[in-house]
């Protein structure tokens, strides 16, 4: 598009000064118009002229270039008159004047870098994580009410729901979870050999493998790849049911949220996480025993007579955690879905922290779990 | 005002769209004139907005042309596609501002994707707009979500004219206002309309809009439109067309338009 360019020129005539504007004032040359119009040396206390015959094309950008160089030759005390604007323009002039002039609005601006500010974000973000930790407490309180409450007519407990989480959260997590441990069991298998060979406990690799994948490796990962899979879908759910408004809707009908949405979740997951600590510990050994074969030569008899040397306690320890982490990330999963605000953006920001959050207290639990048991000699 | 002479702006024949088994449009024609407000009427689901989606590109048709500027939008490169979205506008129906960024900031994307400005001087602009669009002062600085409906629809508008196009395209802007909200975004465009000699696409079901502002109307019935002026569709005996306009709100609406036009029309409408 060939454009004429916005072009302003200064002169005098009988003691008045005469800006004579021209060309296309568009928003297409908005931006050279506005580097003109600040590098005049603006007159103050003078009789000005704003000619406007030669504006060709005028916008809405162009039209308030025009009044802001009015406006700002006004404001230094000249009095300003503009002349042989084309008629068709004027009520465009007139609606860009009528829109009054606006302070622009203030750009959000990141914290300030500064030390003070750094040690203030510090302290705002402990507050924060305090409230948060309360709320979820809060959050968990109403959950056991609710759980405590349908404890005395269990026929409200919708099996449907519970089942149906359970296909979601288990069933279709087993393939994920069982090549994971399965790898991971041969992962250790592997590496471990190496080094238990170095001061000929190579035999031990099954023990090895065996005790870390029943104690610690199989329900943690099972948890966090329930984490990653179904606390997130249960925060993007309930979030997403947020911002439709259809928990005000469940709630307006009678139907409780918590009891509608949070508890077979809850349930499904508790049930679902050790079911699939099973398969994951059953598949982690399988893997480390497949190693030991290839690497080691240990056929079926010895590497089962090495799985019962392992003290019976190693069997259960997973298991008994998972209900506990299932908790952990059904909980977490829906409480971050009801802090949802009305927007999508913060499903989005929240199912991240969601997952993080779960995943986080999962394995302070699981320390606290190790501290326990080491103290009961188990 | 109007000229149905000359160039159609927007030009479209022979459109097809067909989700799955379901034919929405079947050999559509229409043309848009420069400096007209049409209005696009129809039933829920037939196809207003997928025919508005379509001209601005957002929908693959199977069959058809569509002409915007001259420019066949069905076949256009990447180019040109750009050089002709920096002459229309898009209000959509619940605003779609970016929701991570404030309304001044919304307004100034399309600034700052097509023209190399300071940033002040943008900020100036975003500022105006705001005015324009008769939103109070302050309102630059909040986030999508802290506006209400009508809010969210206005700063819509202003970003769909933060780069002065030549077309806006509105999907049911007055959809969900309250009727003196509704009645003033009517104001708003046939303001905008004679300042700035805009052409208005208007998805709508308001009937009072129609009456208000719509210089053509354009009713989608059977899968194709058919157009003309308020008074000539008054006189249409499709049973749709009729029952859309002589039913209680469309009388209601026909009888209550006290403005110059709408007089005008009445008594057109009652002379023939």
């Amino acid at each position: 598009m060939a454009s004429v360019a916005a072009t302003l020129v200064e002169s005098e005539e009988s003691g008045a000064l005469v800006f004579a504007a021209a060309g296309e004032w568009l928003v297409a040359t908005a931006a050279e118009i506005d580097r003109r119009l600040h590098a005049i040396q603006m007159p103050s206390g003078k009789r000005v002229t704003l000619d406007l015959a030669g504006i060709d094309r005028l916008d809405t950008a162009g039209a308030w270039l025009l009044l802001r160089t009015e406006h700002d030759l006004t404001e230094r005390g000249n009095a300003v008159e503009m002349r042989n604007l084309q008629p068709s323009f004027e009520p465009l002039i007139d609606q860009v004047r009528a829109a009054g002039l606006i302070a622009p609005a203030r750009h959000p601006r990141p914290a300030h870098h500064t030390i003070a500010g750094f040690i203030a974000r510090i302290g705002e973000i402990s507050l924060a994580l305090i409230a948060r930790a309360y709320s979820i407490l809060g959050f968990f309180g109403v959950v056991s009410a609710t759980a405590l409450r349908l404890a005395r007519h269990p026929r409200r407990l919708n099996m449907t729901a519970i089942v149906a989480q359970m296909e979601q959260t288990g069933v279709n997590a087993l393939p994920i979870v069982s090549l994971l441990t399965f790898l991971i069991g041969v992962v250790i298998a592997y590496q471990g050999s190496d080094y238990l060979r170095f001061y000929g406990l190579e035999s031990y690799t099954v023990q090895l493998t065996a005790v870390s994948i029943l104690r610690e490796l199989g329900v943690l990962l099972t948890a966090i790849i329930l984490a990653g899979r179904s606390g997130s879908a249960f925060t993007a759910q309930i979030g997403t049911m947020r911002v439709n408004e259809e928990i005000d809707a469940m709630r307006t009908i009678g139907l409780d949220p918590v009891e509608v949405l949070v508890l077979p979740r809850l349930f499904g997951l508790m049930l679902t996480l050790p079911m699939l600590t099973l398969c994951a510990n059953f598949m982690g050994i399988l893997g480390g025993g497949l190693m030991a074969w290839a690497k080691l030569g240990i056929g079926i008899p010895e590497f089962l007579n090495h799985l019962s040397t392992i003290a019976p306690w190693s069997y259960w320890i997973g298991m008994i955690k998972s209900p506990f982490f299932a908790m952990i990330i059904a909980l977490i999963g829906c409480y971050e879905g009801f802090q949802v605000a009305r927007s999508a953006e913060s499903v989005g920001r929240l199912t991240t922290l969601s997952v993080v959050e779960a995943i986080f207290l999962v394995i302070v639990t699981d320390a606290g779990f190790s501290i326990f048991f080491s103290a009961l000699r188990i | 005002m109007p000229g149905q002479q000359g160039e159609p702006i927007i030009r479209v024949r022979g459109l097809v769209n067909r989700f799955g088994a379901e034919t929405v449009h079947d050999g559509l024609d229409l043309d848009v004139f420069r400096g007209e407000v049409l209005g696009v009427v129809g039933g829920s689901g037939s196809g207003k907005s997928v025919l508005l989606r379509t001209i601005v590109g957002l929908n693959r048709a199977i069959a058809g042309d569509v002409e915007v500027f001259g420019s066949r939008i069905l076949t256009i490169n990447d180019n040109d596609q750009r050089e002709i979205e920096k002459h229309w506008g898009v209000l959509f129906q619940d605003g779609a501002l970016f929701s991570s960024l404030t309304v001044a900031q919304n307004i100034e994307v399309p600034l700052k994707e097509y023209y190399d400005m300071p940033l002040r001087l943008m900020d100036e602009i975003a500022a105006f707009k705001v005015g324009i669009v008769g939103l109070p002062e302050g309102t630059g600085e909040k986030y999508p979500s802290q506006l209400s409906g009508g809010m969210r629809k206005r700063a819509g508008l202003a970003r769909a004219l933060a780069l002065d196009p030549e077309i806006v395209f509105l999907d049911e802007p007055t959809a969900g206002l309250d009727p003196i909200a509704a009645g003033e975004f009517d104001i708003l465009i046939r303001d905008l309309r004679s300042s700035l000699g805009l052409t208005v696409f208007m998805v709508t079901h308001d009937l009072d809009s129609l009456f208000a502002i719509c210089d053509r109307v354009a009713v989608l019935v059977d899968k194709k439109l058919r157009i003309g002026t308020l008074e000539q569709l008054l006189q249409d005996d499709h049973p749709w067309i009729h029952s859309y306009f002589h039913g209680p709100r469309g009388r209601a609406a026909l009888r209550s338009e006290t403005g110059q036009l709408g007089k005008e029309k009445m008594r057109a409408a009652a002379s023939v």
